[in-house]
């Protein structure tokens, strides 16, 4: 089998407790979705702020060119530090900056990741960034490197699954530990499947479905994933 | 054990980890499970780190492992978050950590020095030689328009309250971006904090030259004189900030090109903060000091030398004790 850790976007991190995390981390396409939903908003503000401040005169052009700066350098690193690590357009995305071990992002690397973002912008529409996303194992821009930060998705709550309730039975041939895992993932998520699909997988399965065809084929590795998990009934 | 009843045995563990997660990261927790005591956080961790080691090594069902790294990492995120910052904390940088470190880049701040005052030095004086040597840089209409602003017998003028703000807003927006620009640019093994510095002295003394040579001494100097040590000096830091990323991706030394990165940018961040500072303080100065005209002369000049010497001070000696 080829190695996955090639194949999949997944960065595993060791903490000092001795086991390793596992971070999905984010590409290029869904960052810039999430940096152009924040363009919006951002420009939005700016341009809502414009129509109030204009009636101040110049007083109001200093107020909204400091604003302008403000916002231009420092909207992503305040939603870093202080909304979990994602701006909204972020948020709306899943996505979450992270530093390299995992931890949330301090305000040094949110600096400068930031500022950073100047470079990356280079020469035009994030040049210097994305070619730095594709050369990087990790997808990082400059701004990540330089800061040691991460973009990863941030997964939904993942409900506990039940098996539905039914017979227990022992597989008819021993299974290494993967493949007993394998039949539990799939009695677990086949709910997820529709019913022609889960009886595809299941016929590939001929030597432990002991000659069964179509949903008893399903129904039979379902009593032998209960049994492998440990219910007896 | 197999793995339901491994689950069964740690569920009401798990409920109240989650419960207590959710009330650190402020959401709503779940109703049912009460969150563990803060004290015992740590070690309830440290027992779902087990649990999924456990339930790795014996290959439980993906679910269940997706669903105990979920609960790791957020705990991680909480245990492991930088701790807040205090606003004294602030005050300390700015008194003893930010001279210190620029102290320790002294080489690289004089270099960066020489990189925009000698320009500014060479074109000044050349400009002054040959005034027409300006047009090589400035347009003729931006050149006519700076001219204005500083021809003399404008005294009676002065601005408005509101102009210094839109000025003041102006100079924020303009030259602390110039500041940040000029470090992350640093960047491209130093090409473009050079660039950065080199064009910057070559413009303000084309400037100064030119307006020298005119004779608007006295309207051009006392403008420039009350901001100039604050806004010069962050122009070279910001440089020295730069240079710091460029050589460190350039000259790595005994690190990885990454991990030396990291380091120069983890120090040129802190340097930057402190760039911020003196930028900001510069356009405050610029925009209601400078400008106002009804400012004596003598005042003007006394002003702005007592802002370099406090600057030489600040760099040179603040911090030298722990505090």
């Amino acid at each position: 089998m080829s190695n996955p850790a090639l194949l999949d976007t997944i960065r595993y991190v060791e903490t000092p407790e001795g086991i390793t995390l596992k971070l999905r981390v984010a590409g290029p396409m869904a960052r810039a979705l999430a940096w152009s939903m924040d363009s919006l908003i951002r420009y939005g503000a700016l341009w809502g702020l414009s129509m109030g401040l204009v009636l101040l005169g110049w007083a109001g052009l200093g107020v909204w060119l400091i604003t302008l700066f403000l916002i231009e350098w420092f909207y992503p690193v305040v939603f870093e530090i202080y909304a979990d690590g994602a701006t909204p357009g972020k948020k709306a995305l899943g996505l979450q900056v992270v530093l390299a071990n995992g931890a949330p992002v301090d305000w040094p690397a949110a600096l400068i990741r930031n500022l950073l973002r100047a470079v990356d912008f280079l020469p035009a529409f994030y040049g210097f960034g994305v070619a730095a996303l594709l050369i990087s194992r990790d997808f990082q821009r400059l701004g990540d490197l330089a800061a040691g930060t991460l973009v990863i998705y941030r997964d939904p709550p993942v409900k506990a699954l039940a098996l539905p309730p039914g017979p227990a039975l022992p597989p008819p041939l021993p299974l290494s530990a993967a493949e007993q895992q394998w039949l539990i993932d799939f009695a677990e998520r086949g709910s997820a499947l529709n019913p022609e699909r889960q009886e595809e997988l299941a016929a590939l399965l001929a030597d432990c479905t002991s000659g069964l065809r179509g949903v008893a084929a399903v129904e039979r590795l379902r009593a032998h994933a209960r049994w492998l998990v440990g219910e007896h009934s | 054990m197999k793995q339901r009843p491994f689950e069964q045995r740690h569920a009401a563990d798990w409920r109240a980890f989650a419960a207590t997660l959710d009330r650190l990261e402020r959401r709503k927790p779940d109703r049912n499970a009460a969150s563990l005591p803060m004290a015992e956080f740590p070690a309830a961790y440290r027992r779902l780190c087990q649990q999924l080691s456990i339930a790795r090594a014996r290959c439980y069902g993906g679910p269940l492992l997706d669903r105990l790294n979920q609960l790791a990492l957020r705990a991680h995120q909480q245990l492991y978050r930088a701790p807040r910052q205090r606003g004294r904390a602030m005050l300390d940088f700015l008194l003893v950590d930010f001279p210190r470190r620029v102290r320790a880049d002294a080489r690289l701040f004089w270099l960066c020095a020489a990189l925009f005052y000698l320009p500014l030095l060479g074109m000044g004086v050349a400009v002054h030689q040959s005034p027409e040597l300006i047009y090589s840089l400035l347009s003729p209409e931006l050149v006519t328009e700076i001219e204005e602003n500083y021809a003399p017998g404008q005294e009676a003028v002065d601005r408005a309250a509101a102009d210094d703000l839109a000025m003041f807003g102006y100079y924020i927006h303009n030259n602390i971006g110039i500041g940040f620009r000029t470090f992350a640019s640093g960047i491209l093994l130093g090409v473009g904090a050079v660039f950065m510095l080199v064009f910057n002295g070559v413009f303000i003394g084309a400037i100064s030259g030119y307006l020298t040579a005119r004779g608007y001494i006295e309207t051009f100097y006392t403008f420039v004189a009350g901001h100039g040590a604050f806004e010069l000096t962050g122009i070279v830091l910001a440089g020295v900030a730069g240079l710091k990323l460029g050589w460190a991706v350039a000259a790595p030394g005994r690190f990885r090109r990454t991990e030396a990165l990291r380091r120069a940018a983890a120090e040129g961040v802190r340097l930057m903060i402190g760039v911020a500072a003196l930028l900001v303080l510069a356009a405050f100065i610029e925009a209601f000091w400078s400008s106002n005209r009804a400012i004596p002369t003598v005042t003007k000049y006394a002003v702005g030398g007592a802002g370099w010497l406090l600057m030489i001070v600040y760099l040179g000696w603040t911090g030298r004790r722990a505090p």
